[in-house]
């Protein structure tokens, strides 16, 4: 009931994160590119003397590349199955408590969000789209067919 | 079996320890099950070791106690308070017992019978608990190494710390490297480099452990199975203190046993069988390791029937893993490598013990994927001999880094087999159908380039990269190209994330000194995105010798200019040697050009019409076997191979086709014509050719008689009544008027310019002329 999200924005959308997935807020410097990797994988990056995969959110939801040419990146470092990842997002807003369960979203969304989807909450600030981080680092299916 | 004991003693503590509570509850409250539970499974485990041991009395103690304990746990018996301050009793007797063991002191003195009896329903047991007459064990057990027992998670916890320390002191010294910095603070940062690097080599053998720990079950395993088969088995064990990673002692348990499972079922024969092929009866297993560089080697070799090498290509045709043509060209040991093919391993043979349905192809891929090779030798009759070789660990990796325009790569330097410059002197890289191949001291290789691969521009010329010529884990060699070669550097690697491994090109990910991301690749994965076609070749290539990439149409010649400037090959294989000899020891005698080289004199070919000029001229020697030719040349231009068709001369001749070689048409010696044409005039005719010589002169018959003879002669004295082939006579002798003569003279210097008299020290000139005159019969 009271769990904390993350609200960010991705491709123009605030949507939120379970803030317990997240590590930190970071903004990425250099990136090392993963030749032939999935389209989605931005690339890599050090923090802390760590390797981050660095996932483009947006490209993972067929929303468009995310333009990593203007330097420094925010970034929001998750951790899953024991590797660590920076997903890029537009803004990082706010970290703000969830007023309900996820409910299913029931008017029709684009297939990336559908993908990702883990239904709406209310927060102070409206109803969020609560985005599924597992759905996110692993891409669109056609991606990974096509990687 | 120290260790064993050791780790024995140390659980026997572990589970004390933990009782110690319990056994003060259940004495309070004798009916509750779970306390019941755990001492049982104390004395169970005591037990179940003590007969493994030999340790009679602690086995007699926990015996009985485990008797009246499962009386009770079946509801056979009511715990009262005798029976609990029994079984305390012997709890305690076995604690004091275990404590003797792990000081290396005999038992403490005293009769368990009293205990055990006390256990009996009904005895009136008042046994109070014998006071440790031991109680000062501990103190001398400090002798001992002190051990603790630690869960392997914490160390791999602590190892991973480790390691990222090592990064993040990597990363500081950049940042000092940048910064000025004061002579003091670099003091006290080379410090600190200097204790981590010491920690993390402790920390890297805690995560040793000797290969004994694999070993020790093996002789069990091989009695149990040798039992079982009916037959005798000898287990011989060497170099159990060779250290290994713990992960990677566990990563060849499986291969290993199942190598010697098969050893035992298949290769080792009965008794029966042994005696009849004359060996002894009892056959003999020898398992060894040793390290050798950064790898752990260890053989398995059984003196039993051996693999039969063409069994295993018949059943490799009929399963339909080779066509019969591939099949005819393996050679031994290519034959016996198709025992790691899938499907193939003795399928026939199913039995209980090794027909598992875990083939020696599943023994292959799991050593490999551990970064290891597996290899198989044996001969038929006479044993096999199986050598698995695994890295020391798997963390910390020697590597390569490379670049390509501006990006950084890791290649591991177990996989690096040489390092070329495109532009080297022995090497050609040429393109066939946009493929490109790679000729390095003529061996053909594939060539892939990085670029090419990784989809990345690279701005250096191809001609200026460099060639890593690489062998990826039990695969075929390639070669890839690079921009640049920069650095052999330790890496601790660590596993990539799934999005990355799912392009199968990379190993892992690790930090560069500079703090910057690297990946490591992985160098099958290179050759598979890089459409190297490694499966079609793998068989031959999986033999380390050879090259046998080049396939089978692929005759490896020598691309040379001959003496009037054409281009020719010669096939490599009958090129002995090249000789560099004066032009004055060419003459042409008995119609055709020979030349002195050393104490031999070779018909010479490739140098008629040509113009003898300078000093010296270099000529091949070939040979047939029997015979030798020489035959001059320019220059040296190449070693290639004919890998085009060849456009066959009409006729004859020393010249027998044209291909195209590397690009431009070369003649193609023959051999067998120069050999017929050259060697078969100087063959030695059927009739023994004749010598006359006088019998009255000793040096003739002493010194000179024996190299006449050799050349061929039958010697012939003066009055003899046969017609001789040569006659030789000293100076001023009567030579008749033999068609051949040779007249010795015994000063060196010749008389006059009509001497054609021989030195009689020139031997030279003497074989020259015996030669000669046997040719000239042959006309």
């Amino acid at each position: 009931m009271n769990e904390l999200l993350l609200v960010v924005t991705i491709g123009g959308e605030r949507v939120a994160l379970p803030a317990a997935a997240v590590e930190s807020v970071v903004e990425l410097e250099a990136l090392i590119s993963v030749p032939r990797a999935a389209p989605h994988v931005a690339g890599l990056s050090a923090l802390r003397s760590r390797v981050l995969t660095v996932i483009d959110c947006m490209r993972s939801l067929d929303l468009g590349t995310t333009d990593c040419s203007d330097g420094i990146r925010e970034a929001a470092v998750v951790e899953l199955d024991g590797h660590h990842y920076a997903l890029i997002v537009d803004l990082v807003e706010d970290v703000v408590e969830a007023l309900s369960d996820p409910a299913p979203v029931r008017a029709a969304m684009g297939d990336g969000w559908e993908r990702v989807s883990k239904g709406m909450v209310e927060t102070e600030t409206g109803p969020l789209l609560l985005v599924d981080v597992a759905a996110i680092i692993s891409g669109s299916s056609a991606e990974t067919k096509a990687a | 079996m120290d260790d064993l004991i050791a780790d024995f003693v140390a659980e026997c503590r572990d589970m004390l320890e933990a009782l110690g509570g319990e056994i003060v509850a259940w004495e309070a409250q004798p009916d509750d099950r779970a306390r019941l539970d755990n001492i049982f499974r104390f004395v169970h485990t005591v037990k179940g070791n003590c007969g493994f041991f030999d340790f009679p009395r602690l086995e007699a103690l926990s015996h009985a106690a485990e008797d009246a304990l499962a009386d009770v746990r079946a509801g056979r018996r009511h715990p009262d308070a005798a029976l609990v301050s029994a079984v305390l009793a012997i709890i305690d007797r076995i604690g004091e017992m275990i404590a003797a063991i792990e000081a290396g002191e005999d038992m403490p003195a005293g009769d368990d019978s009293a205990l055990i009896d006390a256990l009996a329903p009904g005895a009136e047991g008042h046994v109070t608990p014998v006071a440790a007459t031991v109680a000062d064990a501990s103190g001398k057990a400090t002798s001992a190494p002190r051990t603790i027992r630690l869960s392997v998670e914490l160390l791999d916890r602590v190892m991973s710390t480790v390691s990222d320390m090592v990064l993040a002191r990597n990363e500081l010294a950049r940042r000092l490297r940048e910064s000025e910095t004061e002579v003091i603070v670099d003091g006290a940062f080379e410090r600190l480099s200097t204790i981590i690097a010491e920690m993390r080599d402790a920390i890297t053998r805690t995560r040793m452990q000797r290969i004994e720990n694999l070993f020790v079950a093996l002789p069990r395993m091989v009695r149990d199975l040798s039992a079982e088969l009916g037959k005798q088995v000898l287990v011989d064990i060497e170099g159990g203190d060779v250290e290994l990673d713990r992960e990677m002692i566990e990563m060849i348990r499986d291969p290993l046993t199942h190598i010697i499972r098969n050893a035992v079922d298949h290769g080792i024969e009965t008794p029966a069988e042994r005696l009849k092929t004359g060996k002894r009866e009892i056959g003999l297993l020898c398992v060894s390791a040793r390290q050798s560089g950064n790898q752990i080697l260890i053989d398995i070799q059984d003196d039993g029937r051996g693999i039969d090498g063409k069994k295993l290509v018949e059943k490799a045709i009929a399963n339909g893993v080779i066509d019969k043509a591939g099949a005819a060209q393996l050679n031994s040991r290519e034959q016996l490598a198709l025992i790691f093919e899938a499907g193939l391993s003795t399928a026939k043979q199913v039995t209980a013990i090794s027909g598992r349905g875990v083939g020696m192809d599943v023994v292959r891929s799991n050593v490999e994927r551990i970064g290891g090779i597996v290899e198989v030798d044996s001969h038929l009759g006479e044993g096999t001999r199986m050598t698995l070789r695994v890295p020391l660990t798997l963390t910390i990796i020697p590597a390569l880094t490379v670049s390509i325009g501006a990006q950084h790569f890791a290649i591991p330097r177990s996989a690096i087999e040489e390092i070329v410059r495109a532009t080297g002197e022995s090497v050609v890289l040429e393109h066939v159908g946009g493929a490109g191949i790679a000729t390095i001291r003529g061996r053909r290789v594939p060539e892939v380039s990085l670029a090419d691969i990784l989809g990345l521009e690279s701005h250096v010329d191809p001609s200026d990269r460099r060639l890593i010529v690489l062998r990826p884990a039990g695969g075929d060699v390639y070669a890839l190209s690079v921009d640049r070669i920069h650095d052999h550097e330790e890496l601790v690697v660590k596993p990539a994330a799934p999005a990355v491994m799912a392009t199968g090109l990379y190993a892992g990910t690790t930090l560069a000194d500079d703090g910057s991301p690297i990946l490591l690749f992985d160098p099958a994965g290179l050759a598979e995105v890089g459409g190297v076609k490694l499966e079609a070749q793998e068989r031959a290539a999986r033999i380390a010798e050879g090259p046998a990439i080049t396939g089978p149409k692929v005759v490896p010649v020598l691309l040379f200019r001959g003496l009037d400037g054409a281009r020719r090959a010669l096939r490599l294989a009958v090129v002995d040697r090249i000789e560099e000899v004066a032009v004055s020891s060419i003459k042409e005698s008995a119609g055709q050009l020979r030349v002195q080289v050393g104490d031999a004199i070779l018909p010479l070919a490739g140098a008629s019409g040509a113009e003898l000029d300078g000093d010296k001229i270099r000529l091949f020697r070939l040979s047939d076997g029997a015979h030798e030719i020489g035959y001059a040349f320019k220059e040296v231009i190449d070693f290639a191979a004919i890998d085009n068709d060849v456009i066959h001369a009409e006729r004859p001749g020393e010249v027998s086709g044209v291909s195209l070689i590397n690009g431009e048409p070369a003649e193609l010696i023959d051999p067998h014509w120069l050999f017929a044409h050259h060697v078969g005039a100087t063959a030695r005719p059927s009739e023994p050719l004749v010598c006359r010589m006088p019998t009255d002169d000793p040096w003739m018959q002493n010194m000179l008689r024996p190299i006449v003879e050799a050349a061929g002669y039958i010697v012939v004295g003066e009055d003899a009544e046969i017609a001789a082939d040569l006659v030789i006579a000293s100076q001023g002798g009567d030579v008749g008027n033999a068609a051949n003569a040779i007249v010795l003279r015994s000063e060196p210097e010749p008389a006059g310019k009509k001497d054609e008299s021989i030195y009689r020290y020139d031997r030279a000139g003497l074989l020259m002329a015996l030669k000669t005159a046997g040719a000239g019969r042959g006309k």
